[in-house]
């Protein structure tokens, strides 16, 4: 399938500070994909170089198969873009900055951008530096969702807004999505990137670490079980692959790796199963896992 | 008022390069000109026969008048530039620490902790007091140093204490009343260049007890008189404005909400006009009204010297005295000439000034991130940067037009020359144009290659205004003189059209604003943090 944004190998040094250390990113057309990481590990710095604000030090980016900074003025035309942290032109309104963005980056579906006031339940009429920080982002992703563009390039969309608006960016977010465009959606909240990624892209200290749908991630890592035995669960510990267990009376708790899931359901088939529920890892484990292995790792 | 002193300490070290840079630099200035003047005038004879030169209506229109034919008289005269600066420095000085803090959404990260809700004023009111005692102690340790009278020292330092005091207040009302810090400064700016504009008028015509000159707050600060006669009691009439200012300020402070001015927002349009949609209907949008602020004040400045230099005419007219000793300074120009050629070289600061401000505004949008959504739509970076830099060439350009038509036909008018003053007032005017562009080009290139630096370019200016106004008397060589653009355009009206070095500035200019352009092409674009 083809890429719509391909990076390999990105650096990008802000004086002595590393942002970027040899990032590696794949978006293909059509697909959501979720941009994770911690505050501060370089995603707006990557989106910064993909949209030709910033010069890569070395690595390779393209966009649509193009070079973001040599072409920034013709690719920004297939894209919108929601900074991750919107300012607003104290004396201009917020339909005047909708206006404004949508017609430089090339057109603006009148009909849709009141749709979307109105589902955001935004004022237009309210001069730029009377906004709250929620609404100034409402303002943005009007400005970008009221576009026809091909890509979607949403930094942190969400922060600033309360749970309400949040539901409407994502069923947004899952049309554009069903319209067949491709979107890139940095976020640190995991709970989002689940309910709308169809892969994902971890990244830390300026790197990618994970890559992948999220059933490949999930693949690699453990399921949750909570099991109601006929005995006592004698042996579950010692079995390979398990871990966290606790034990209370006849049930069990444990996590197991997904690759020892056979092995382990056999056991306790052998004991008897009463009853079994098991879960997914979230995002949230995946990446705290992630986290933890990394810091114990270094130190 | 709880948290006054953390606060205090931390404006103090926020502003520990800028408020140091200013205060001992301007402070040091009398005292620099003193001693020139005692080295080029070592007999008071021969000092006070350049007095009685230097006491004309063009001069004295613009610094006000010689009070006393001294060395310190002549000091304070001379140095009023300076003065004029400091107002301005302690205005900006005062709405930096209140209302940009606040617009900032600094003040609201320290008004949730300890911080009385007086704080920020009352310790940006102390900053002041601070560059208000260095400003005037230099002054009065550097002019007595050079051998002035001390008592007369201890009155221009006090006056320019005062200054320092009464404009630092003015501004502490007018960053309660002005929701921006944009607006409060552009205000201050505005009450500065009026105050000047009223002295000048009340000055011109020779009369030094004029009551517009006692009304201009410039006028009333330079009636202290040092060196001649001190009116000390005038310092403590200035010392009530003062308090009662800081009162003001301080009863808006705390009845407003954060945030909030005394005009309440207005909804908009909720749908853009046409022409707000391409970066130049933008740029036009966030420009107009400076522009608009600038052209009005060219206007009025223009009818002002039209007048002012009508009423000079009058006076050397009336007084043989006068006449004889502009005869002495024999540059062979008329009085006339010689006042609009004066005026015409503030003008030219002023519109480069202005080209200043226009240009810093990309830098602005830049840092404030508001140039990324626009540069990450189909905007390329030179149309961007284009669209900011034509109201810095254009706008300053047209300024100098306005001024000098409104010169001319105040002045065309007053004195029955008519018409044919306009056109050569007007070609007075425009020679300024190559010197602003130059200065204004100065700053393109430092947006594009180094643009932290950006706002040097103020530094600049100011270098080139203290160059123009105060290299002769400094006894700097010329090489330094030359330093400044300005120093290369021709002295009109009245003197000779020399094009080559008009061409050359405008050349340079050119050359250094497209380096600048392709560093700015070259390089990343702010991204906070």
């Amino acid at each position: 399938m083809e890429n719509v944004i391909s990076v390999k190998g990105l650096v990008k040094s802000f004086g002595r500070t590393r942002a970027l250390d040899g990032l590696d990113l794949e978006v293909r057309r059509g697909e959501v994909h979720g941009f994770l990481g911690p505050n501060g590990a370089g995603k707006s710095t990557a989106i910064r170089v993909l949209l030709g604000l910033l010069k890569a030090d070395s690595g390779t980016a393209t966009l649509f198969g193009g070079d973001p900074w040599r072409d920034a003025v013709s690719l920004h035309r297939r894209l919108a873009y929601v900074p991750g942290d919107v300012t607003l032109w104290p004396n201009l309104t917020g339909g005047e900055v909708v206006d404004l963005l949508g017609r430089l980056r090339g057109g603006l579906d009148t009909k849709r951008r009141d749709e979307l006031i109105e589902r955001f339940e935004l004022d237009p009429r309210k001069k730029g530096r009377t906004y709250s920080k929620g609404n100034r982002q409402k303002v943005a992703l009007v400005a970008a969702l009221a576009s026809d563009a091909e890509l979607l390039v949403l930094d942190e969309p969400t922060s600033g807004l309360d749970p309400l608006m949040e539901s409407v960016f994502q069923s947004c977010v899952n049309e554009e999505s069903s319209a067949g465009r491709t979107v890139l959606l940095s976020s640190h909240i995991l709970a989002e990137a689940e309910a709308l990624c169809d892969r994902v892209s971890i990244i830390r200290a300026g790197r990618t670490v994970e890559s992948g749908t999220l059933a490949e991630l999930r693949h690699l890592t453990r399921t949750s079980i909570h099991a109601e035995l006929a005995g006592a669960p004698n042996g579950i510990a010692s079995l390979a692959g398990v871990h966290d267990v606790v034990v209370d009376g006849d049930r069990v708790r444990f996590q197991v790796d997904n690759a020892e899931l056979d092995t382990v359901l056999r056991a306790l088939t052998t004991i008897g199963v009463r009853g079994l529920t098991s879960q997914p890892p979230t995002l949230e484990e995946l990446f705290l896992r992630h986290y933890q292995k990394e810091e114990a790792a270094a130190a | 008022m709880t948290g006054t002193w953390h606060l205090f300490r931390l404006a103090l070290r926020r502003d520990r390069v800028v408020l140091p840079l200013w205060t001992i630099l301007l402070g040091l200035f009398p005292g620099l000109v003193a001693s020139s003047f005692a080295s080029l005038y070592p007999d008071p004879a021969e000092l006070a026969k350049f007095a009685a030169s230097m006491s004309n209506p063009s001069l004295t229109a613009v610094y006000g008048p010689v009070w006393s034919p001294t060395l310190g008289g002549l000091t304070a005269w001379r140095s009023s530039i300076v003065l004029l600066i400091v107002c301005l420095l302690a205005a900006f000085t005062v709405i930096r620490h209140t209302r940009a803090e606040e617009e900032q959404g600094r003040r609201e990260l320290l008004g949730a902790t300890v911080v009385g809700r007086a704080a920020g004023l009352a310790s940006a009111l102390l900053v002041l007091l601070v560059a208000a005692v260095v400003v005037g102690g230099l002054t009065a340790v550097g002019t007595a140093a050079a051998g002035a009278d001390g008592g007369g020292s201890l009155a221009l330092g006090l006056q320019y204490f005062l200054a320092c005091l009464l404009f630092g207040a003015i501004a502490a009302v007018l960053a309660q009343v002005a929701q921006s810090a944009r607006t409060a400064r552009w205000i201050a700016g505005a009450v500065l260049i009026g105050s000047f504009l009223l002295r000048m008028l009340g000055d011109a015509g020779g009369d030094l007890d004029s009551p517009l000159s006692w009304i201009s707050p410039i006028g009333f600060l330079q009636r202290i008189r040092p060196f001649a006669d001190e009116r000390w009691w005038l310092a403590a009439v200035v010392l009530v404005v003062v308090a009662v200012l800081a009162a003001v300020a301080y009863r808006l402070n705390v009845r407003r909400d954060l945030d909030a001015g005394l005009i309440a927002p207005r909804p908009g349009p909720a749908r853009a006009p046409r022409a707000l949609l391409s970066p130049l209907g933008l740029a036009w949008r966030l420009q107009r009204s400076t522009l608009f602020g600038w052209l009005v004040g060219y206007a009025v400045l223009g009818v002002f010297l039209g007048s002012a230099t009508d009423a000079a005419v009058d006076a050397v007219r009336d007084s043989p005295e006068l006449a004889d000793a502009i005869a002495r300074i024999g540059t062979g120009t008329s009085i006339a000439d010689m006042v609009i050629a004066t005026g015409m070289a503030i003008i030219g600061i002023g519109a480069a000034g202005q080209g200043v401000q226009a240009a810093l505004r990309a830098r602005g949008e830049e840092s404030a991130l508001r140039a990324e959504p626009l540069l990450a739509a189909a905007v390329g970076r030179l149309r961007w940067a284009s669209s900011h830099l034509l109201f810095a060439f254009l706008g300053p350009a047209l300024g100098l037009l306005v001024a000098g038509v409104f010169l001319g036909v105040g002045y065309g008018s007053a004195s029955g020359e008519g018409a044919g003053a306009i056109g050569r007032v007007v070609g007075a005017a425009a020679v300024q144009v190559p010197a602003v562009w130059f200065t204004v080009a100065i700053v393109v290139l430092l947006f594009g290659l180094v643009p932290r630096l950006t706002s040097l370019g103020w530094a600049v200016l100011a270098f080139f205004l203290l160059l123009g106004q105060l290299g002769a008397i400094l006894q700097l060589s010329q090489w330094a003189l030359d330093l400044s653009p300005f120093t290369h355009l021709p002295a009109l009206p009245g003197g000779d059209l020399t094009v080559t070095p008009l061409v050359w500035l405008v050349a340079i200019a050119a050359a250094l604003t497209a380096a600048g352009l392709a560093g700015f092409r070259r390089r990343d674009v702010a991204s906070g943090g």
